[in-house]
């Protein structure tokens, strides 16, 4: 073998090396905790870890439904979400869309400056205007306080994708004497279908994976799924299986629209960099 | 996030006075959004600047207290060193993801076989959610029963009290944030690298630079806008970095990884002390927006030069 061909060969090996490297602590932590859901209790607490578990056993996630009320905060989860993510489409999509088309970048700027504020600061207030109100004991007070999320998301996606829409179809439709509604129903919209998917995705991530929110604004009954595992199932459970079971069962949903969706998702963060909370 | 992620070239060339007429049409698409905006975004804003001057007793009436919240905060020891911690944390909470970053999407720049997957598999961390997460890696931090110590001591290293110690809790602390936020980085520089021209590479491997050459003195200045708005993004992110440092230390042991945003909880929900945590999240704000502008003008003198 001459020299250059060694030379490329050690250098295709450092590069699988060090794709291997920094893929493999991705991978590992998720596979971790497979493993440790499906092993029994005495498997996950040895000093010399089982890596496979053998025999798997589902009675982790058996544990996980029959001792705790994980259906309840299952729909409240699905409740807060959906309709945040719903409502701030039906908002947020015509809102991109004026912005848009009015150049009004001093709106984006507020935008920006809601990515910057701390989520807490949004709660101090909402949480004492909701005990004001008496808005307690329903998902209602999460379900207005994940707009905070959702909307600038929605919005700032939204913005950038109308922007890049070539503006002559719209012009024509208007000159033929269409309204600005419809040129936005019938033309725009349609167009900016792809940047609707990309921002509903997003939306709908963020808010599903809000914590903060639901720690402070819910109550026994209303709590989402990430608030649930940690306040409930942490405390009254100490053992680890069915912890990871619950903790696997709340960010599934997330992983899997995440490996199918993930041409989406790239295009979104890349172009936005958005992230709630 | 940033500016140039949009291209200016993209927007339609403004249309003069017809342009304004054009304008004001579309304002109703805004109004019912901005409406929203102003309920849950812009009122709390307003309602927390109210808030930092009263003092607000449960259940009770505010009273009016002037700047005492303001100028009880540089007296606050709990809240300097939480000052002090945060910005300790925020420092390699950026360093690492922005540094492992880079060289991320320097490899997934680059074709090879299951790239479409590997990028996939790489971006996870950053989209599971980080309760979840983060209790499956307190899980692994535990001293006698975590995997981690396990792995340590089998290739003969000693042990470590991770989350478990005040010694260690930060640096732990950066490690997930690192592993969960270094996807983001990538995607943004990837973003980066695939807008340039392939003129100015393919000459300078005709010139025979070498991998190292053309990343110090091609790839790193053409990309340079990219790695600061990544370096802006995640400074933000980590300064009001929550999830992950409520679930594995809780601010603990002790006080010893408490953040400025764990501290503002505590006073918030736990001492249910209103006005002085409002003025409290005035100040975290101020930090926040004045560390993303320094970072920000610093990217325009890059411009200008």
């Amino acid at each position: 073998m001459k020299g250059y061909q060694v030379r490329r060969l050690v250098g295709r090996f450092f590069f699988g090396l060090s794709v291997f490297a920094l893929v493999s602590p991705a991978i590992l932590v998720f596979l971790w905790m497979l493993s440790l859901s499906l092993k029994n209790e005495v498997d996950n607490m040895s000093f010399v870890p089982v890596f496979i578990p053998n025999p798997p056993t589902l009675n982790n996630f058996i544990e996980v439904f029959e001792r705790n009320d994980f259906l309840t905060y299952t729909i409240n989860s699905v409740i807060v979400s959906f309709g945040a993510t719903g409502l701030a489409l039906l908002l947020g999509v015509p809102a991109g869309f004026g912005v848009a088309k009015a150049k009004a970048h001093k709106v984006a700027a507020l935008i920006m400056i809601a990515r910057v504020t701390p989520g807490l600061s949004y709660l101090i207030p909402l949480f004492l205007l909701f005990q004001w109100i008496g808005l307690t004991g329903s998902q209602a007070p999460l379900l207005i306080t994940h707009l905070v999320i959702t909307v600038p998301i929605v919005v700032w996606v939204m913005i950038g994708f109308f922007e890049g829409l070539p503006s002559e179809l719209e012009e024509a439709a208007l000159v033929d004497g269409a309204t600005i509604w419809q040129a936005f129903r019938h033309i725009a919209l349609p167009l900016a279908r792809p940047g609707i998917v990309v921002a509903m995705i997003l939306a709908f991530i963020f808010s599903w994976n809000n914590f903060i929110f639901g720690v402070v604004l819910a109550g026994r009954t209303t709590r989402t799924l990430p608030v649930a595992v940690y306040n409930v199932i942490s405390f009254e459970q100490v053992s680890w299986g069915p912890l990871a079971a619950a903790a696997l069962l709340v960010t599934a949903p997330v992983l899997v629209l995440t490996l199918l969706m993930q041409k989406e998702i790239v295009a979104g963060l890349t172009a936005g960099g958005v992230k709630g909370g | 996030m940033s500016a140039e992620a949009r291209a200016p070239e993209m927007r339609a060339p403004s249309t003069g006075l017809r342009g304004r007429n054009y304008a004001r049409n579309y304002w109703p698409f805004v109004v019912p959004a901005g409406v929203v905006v102003f309920a849950v975004i812009v009122f709390p804003w307003i309602f927390t600047l109210y808030m930092s001057v009263h003092e607000w007793e449960v259940g009770g009436a505010f009273t009016f207290v002037g700047l005492d919240n303001y100028l009880r905060l540089p007296t606050d020891e709990r809240f300097l060193w939480a000052v002090v911690r945060t910005l300790y944390f925020t420092a390699l909470s950026v360093a690492f993801p922005v540094i492992l970053g880079v060289a991320a999407a320097v490899c997934f720049h680059r074709n090879f076989p299951l790239r479409g997957l590997a990028r996939t598999i790489f971006i996870l961390p950053m989209m599971a959610t980080p309760v979840a997460i983060a209790l499956v890696w307190t899980m692994m931090f535990h001293p006698q029963a975590g995997v981690l110590n396990y792995l340590l001591t089998s290739v003969g290293l000693p042990p470590s009290l991770w989350s478990y110690s005040a010694a260690t809790v930060i640096p732990t602390l950066v490690l997930v944030e690192t592993w969960q936020w270094t996807p983001l980085v990538m995607l943004i520089v990837l973003g980066g690298l695939a807008s340039l021209p392939t003129d100015p590479f393919e000459a300078a491997r005709i010139d025979g630079a070498s991998a190292w050459d053309t990343f110090r003195h091609l790839t790193v200045p053409l990309v340079w806008p990219h790695i600061i708005v990544a370096t802006v993004i995640r400074t933000i992110d980590a300064l009001k970095a929550f999830d992950l440092i409520f679930v594995v230390s809780g601010g603990g042991p002790g006080t010893s990884s408490e953040t400025i945003n764990l501290y503002l909880y505590q006073t918030a929900f736990a001492f249910y002390n209103m006005g002085y945590a409002a003025a409290m999240t005035v100040v975290f704000f101020i930090i926040i927006l004045l560390i993303s502008l320094v970072l920000f003008t610093t990217r325009q003198q890059e411009k200008w030069q």
